[in-house]
Order: structure tokens, then sequence, then C-alpha cells
């Protein structure tokens, strides 16, 4: 059988990708409970947060480019979101379910060729500080630093955020905007700029993602459209717009990919598609209560 | 449907456009003729799609995959057996509408979203297996020079074939279309809870509706075939899924032309304004938010607007009267 060394190590490379997936995916699940759209743009909006982590740490040399790349680059993408939002997303919102979710999708074909425009084409990577060079070893298994660090960036990731939605004022607004918009605006909220509000701070998750995964890949212009379709997914069997169902999802997509390398390396990517499909047929509506 | 339906006023212009379509060749640049090729493939497939998701309501996101499917099955079939090019070409769709029962089996289960979802991810498993199944399909280089018949390879041959088998799978359509079994399905889009009450067996009929609609979307992915005698895993790709569905919204999905329109403009913008400047997904994506804002309904939607102002939107959603013809 696998000795135990794979084993672990796929476990620790499983779960560093999950905690990626769970920060791209919480600011879906977000803007999903609050705003109700399947913001198809999230993935175009993650990829722009690397290719910003990339610019930053071209601008700034060393390591304290990567830690201002981590915090820019989501700034500058809830930027974008910010700006696509108020100038025309947020007359949209009494439209048709459909076509908010058209809006997104013309949105990420924009966004896309802009990126194309302003990075062009080529590969980029990024290297982690030295801080995280190097390995270290558990149990046999040897585990890059840099998935330590990630490790810990989504259990905050997620803290933060629950801290955020269940004990500050907005966070509760949010939350009852996201089930019942039409008595949040009869209380005399601007429900508009509560939907703005959310829409940007999804989008800045999924811009930290993009920070966050830049070390780890090589930064292409196709990195959008593989991981919205994963995003997706893992929200929806997570149960739509809960965030700690975003993190189940990211766990079990994350832990069947990097298992299925370890046990049938030719087809490992469709393992993390069997799961999400017996997930649905056992549990309809996904793993945990919806929002919905 | 009735055959007091035909009357000239919907036939004439189709027939002109028919006989300005069978002109083409002989007239235009081989480009052109190619161009207009793959928008009747393309168109085909939107067709298949709206089947499902104009007059269905299913949240079919990713009806590329069974398209990709009937390409792969004839290209297979052609390459690895030796049956008759023929026989291959009715088996193929005829293997797409059998995964899509497949998929449809366990996809009518679930509701819009969920729905959506679960077809996502079945339809991804296929594309996987097809992306790294190496030995098979050849997995991302794909399958090329396939041998097509030397009187359909050529640019006017394929497009003649081609626009025989659109025309055909269009009656077709239509015909179905306008049957009291179309006419259930656009009920079940308008209100699946009554029609479960009145004793319609929703989910059967939306299934049917699936593989009906898979069927055709594998005969446009065999013509696929026999245009470009390749196949890669892109086909299957749920990119390409989501691009179809846009065409559908484009052309006006409540409509039953409405897709051909909508493949029509996205082949062209993507031919010529991909002459220009490579951005062409850029304009695609300013165009559909100009759509989005001031023509909800679709190009063709407006259309018919226009035309029969004051008379009746027989295609409009919730008018199901002319079920009984």
């Amino acid at each position: 059988m696998f000795d135990l060394g794979a084993l672990g190590s796929q476990f620790f490379v499983g779960l560093s990708r999950a905690m990626i997936l769970f920060v791209v995916c919480s600011g879906l699940s977000f803007v999903l409970g609050v705003l109700r759209v399947p913001n198809i743009a999230h993935g175009s909006l993650y990829m722009i947060g690397a290719f910003s982590a990339y610019s930053i740490t071209k601008l700034v040399a060393g390591p304290a480019g990567f830690w201002l790349a981590l915090i820019l680059a989501p700034v500058v993408v809830a930027l974008v979101s910010f700006v696509a939002e108020r100038a025309l997303f947020c007359h949209l919102y009494q439209r048709e379910h459909l076509m908010l979710l058209l809006f997104t999708f013309a949105l990420s074909l924009i966004l896309g060729d802009l990126v194309k425009i302003v990075w062009g084409a080529e590969y980029k990577s990024i290297m982690a500080p030295e801080l995280f060079n190097g390995s270290v070893s558990v149990m046999g298994a040897s585990i890059p630093r840099y998935n330590f660090f990630l490790l810990l960036v989504g259990p905050l990731v997620a803290v933060a955020l629950w801290l955020f939605t269940n004990k500050t004022k907005i966070g509760k607004i949010a939350r009852a905007a996201a089930v019942d918009r039409e008595m949040v605006g009869a209380v005399g909220i601007n429900v508009s700029w509560v939907f703005a509000f959310a829409f940007v701070l999804g989008c800045f998750l999924a811009g930290l993602g993009g920070a966050l995964v830049a070390p780890t890949v090589s930064i292409t212009l196709g990195m959008d459209h593989n991981l919205i379709i994963e995003a997706f997914l893992i929200v929806t069997i997570g149960g739509l717009g809960n965030m700690w169902g975003a993190m189940v999802g990211s766990l079990i997509f994350g832990l069947t990919q990097a298992f299925g390398v370890l046990f049938w390396p030719q087809f490992a990517i469709v393992f993390p598609y069997m799961a999400v499909v017996i997930v649905l047929i056992w549990r309809p509506t996904g793993m945990l209560k919806s929002v919905w | 449907m009735q055959r007091s339906n035909l009357n000239l006023y919907v036939i004439g212009p189709w027939a002109l456009i028919l006989v300005l379509l069978l002109l083409f060749p002989f007239v235009l640049p081989r480009f052109y003729v190619y161009i207009l090729t793959v928008i009747f493939v393309t168109a085909l497939l939107a067709m298949s799609l709206n089947m499902v998701v104009g007059h269905g309501g299913l949240f079919q996101f990713h009806h590329g995959v069974f398209y990709g499917v009937g390409a792969y099955a004839f290209a297979l079939m052609l390459t690895k057996t030796g049956l008759p090019m023929w026989l291959c070409f009715i088996l193929s769709p005829f293997v797409a509408a059998a995964v899509g029962f497949l998929i449809g089996w366990f996809c009518v289960r679930l509701a819009s979203l969920y729905f959506a979802m679960l077809q996502i991810s079945l339809g991804s498993l296929i594309w996987a297996i097809a992306f790294r199944w190496y030995s098979l399909t050849h997995g991302d280089d794909g399958l090329h020079g396939i041998p097509v018949p030397d009187w359909i390879s050529s640019t006017s041959g394929a497009y003649y074939f081609i626009l025989f088998f659109l025309v055909l799978c269009l009656i077709v359509m239509y015909i179905m279309h306008r049957s009291p079994f179309g006419m259930t399905m656009q009920a079940i889009r308008d209100n699946p809870a009554r029609c479960s009450a009145v004793g319609i067996n929703v989910r059967r009929h939306q299934l049917t509706a699936i593989v009906i609609a898979t069927f055709f979307a594998g005969v446009a992915g065999v013509l696929f075939v026999v245009l470009e005698h390749s196949v890669f895993p892109d086909l299957l790709f749920w990119v390409l899924s989501l691009e179809i569905f846009i065409m559908c919204l484009l052309g006006g999905w409540f409509t039953f032309a409405g897709p051909i329109l909508g493949a029509a403009i996205t082949v062209s913008l993507r031919t010529f304004v991909g002459i220009y400047t490579e951005y062409w997904t850029l304009i695609l994506g300013v165009l559909l938010i100009l759509l989005i804002f001031f023509l909800p309904e679709g190009v063709m939607g407006l259309f018919l607007r226009k035309v029969r102002k004051g008379g009746h939107a027989e295609e409009a959603p919730g008018r199901g009267q002319h079920a009984q013809g």
C-alpha cells in the first residue's frame, strides 16, 4: 500500500489547496448569499488579484513586496469591483435573475481581456519571501513552509469573516438582507449600498485568494476558467451562501484532488468531480444549510 | 402542429433565406462559405440547447458536453472501427442522447441552480476523461485528420451537407416545438407546480426533452467533425457551454429562431472582430452589457415585437393558447 509519508504529504497539499479555495469561495458564497447572484466574474477578479500581486512584487523588491502584495492586491481587486458595481451592476438589481448572471459573465469577458491588455499573455511567477522557502519534515512527509502559512491564513479568514457577519452591525445587516431584502429596506436601510458592500467584500476575498495562490502556481490567463467552475461546485455542495459550507466544500474538493493523485495519477482530476456528484445525489441542497 | 399554421406568411421569408443560402457558394469566396458553415453548426447546437433552456426552463448549463460526445463518438467510430460512414453518422447522435439520458436522469431530480451544478460536475467528469485518456482520445491534442469521404470534405460539399441536416433538424425541432409535447414543456417552464397538479409527469417530460435536445447536440457534434475533420477536449469544456447559453440569450431565448441569430452574431463577431484585434471577447462583453441594459428580450425578441406590433406575440412566454392549433 502507500507509505505514510506520501499519504501525509498529500494530506497537507490537499489541505493547503483547500485553504486557498476556501478564501476564494467564501467570497463567492458571501455574494451569493446576500445578492443571490452567482458571480461568474469572481474567477477573473481572482486572476486580477494574482496579476496585481505580481506587479507589486516587481515594484517593491524583497520580502516587503510580498507582504505588501498580500494587502494591496485584494484592495486593487476591491476597487475594480466597486467601480463595476456602482457604475453598472447596481442599476440591475430590480431585473430578472438571469440578466444579473449574464452581466457577471459579460464582466468576466471584459476583465479577462483587460488583464491580457495590461499584463500580456506570458506566464508570470512570483517568489514567496525567504521565510517560507524550504520545507519542514512532519512524520516523514516533507511539507513546504508556505503551505503552513496557508493553513494559518485559511482559518484566520474564516474566523474574521464569522466575527464580521455575526458581531458587527454592517455584517448583521448584510445577513438580514440575505434573508429578506424588502424588510431591510423597509426599516430604512439603503439596500443598494449593503449590496455594494457585500459585493466588494466578496471580491476582496477573491483578490486575496489570487494573491495567496500566486507564489504556488504560474500566473496565466486561463486561471480564471479553471477556478471559477471549481468555486461554484464547492459553494453548491457546501450549501449556497453558507460560509462554513464553503469550508466543508473546499476541504472535500482539495482533499479528494490531492488523494486522487496518489491513487490514480492519470485521472486525478476526476475525483473531485466525482465527490461533487456523490454529495449532490446524496444531499441535493448541499452539506450544510443554505441561506436561499 | 396543424398544416393550416404553415401559411405563406411564415414560410415565405424562410424559403427566401433558404434559396439565398443555396446560391451563396456560387458567389461568395471560400472563406465566407466556411464561416457560414461554422454558423450552421453552431446554430444547430444553440437551437438544441434552447429546446430545453428557452422552451423547457431547465438550467442546462453544460450542453457542450453532448456536442463533444457526439463529435468524439463519430471521430472514434470512424478511426477505430471499420463501420461504414453512414452508420457512424447515425449512431453518434444516439451515443450523445444516451449520455444525455444518463446525466439527465440524475439532474432532473434537482431544481434550478443545483440542477446546473450537478450537470456541470457530471459533464466535467466526461471532459476530464476525454482530457486524460490519452491512449484513446489523445488527450489535450485531440484527434486530427479524421477520414471523411471526399464528396463532403470540400468546402462547398460540407456546406450543402451541413445545410441539409440543419434544415432537416430545424423542421423536426419546429414540429416538436408546436406539438403537444412542446406545448407541455412550455407549460412546465411557466408553471411546474400547476402542471404536476393536473397530472403531467414533470420529471419524465423534462428528461425526454433533455434526451431529444442532446440528440440534436450530437448531430451538431457530428457535423462539426464533418466540417473540421478533428476533435479536441475544448469541445467538452464548460466555457463552450456557457458560450452557447449566451447565444440563446443574445438571440432571444423565448423565440424559436433567436438562437440562430445569436450564433450568427457570436461567430461573426469572433471572426471579423478577430481579424482586427485579438480582444474580441472584450467587444463581446461590452455588447452583452449594452444588450442587458437596452434589449433584455434579445435581438430576435425586439425584431418580433417591431414586426408584430399590435399583433399576436405567439412565441412569448406564458401564452400557450395555440396548443390545440
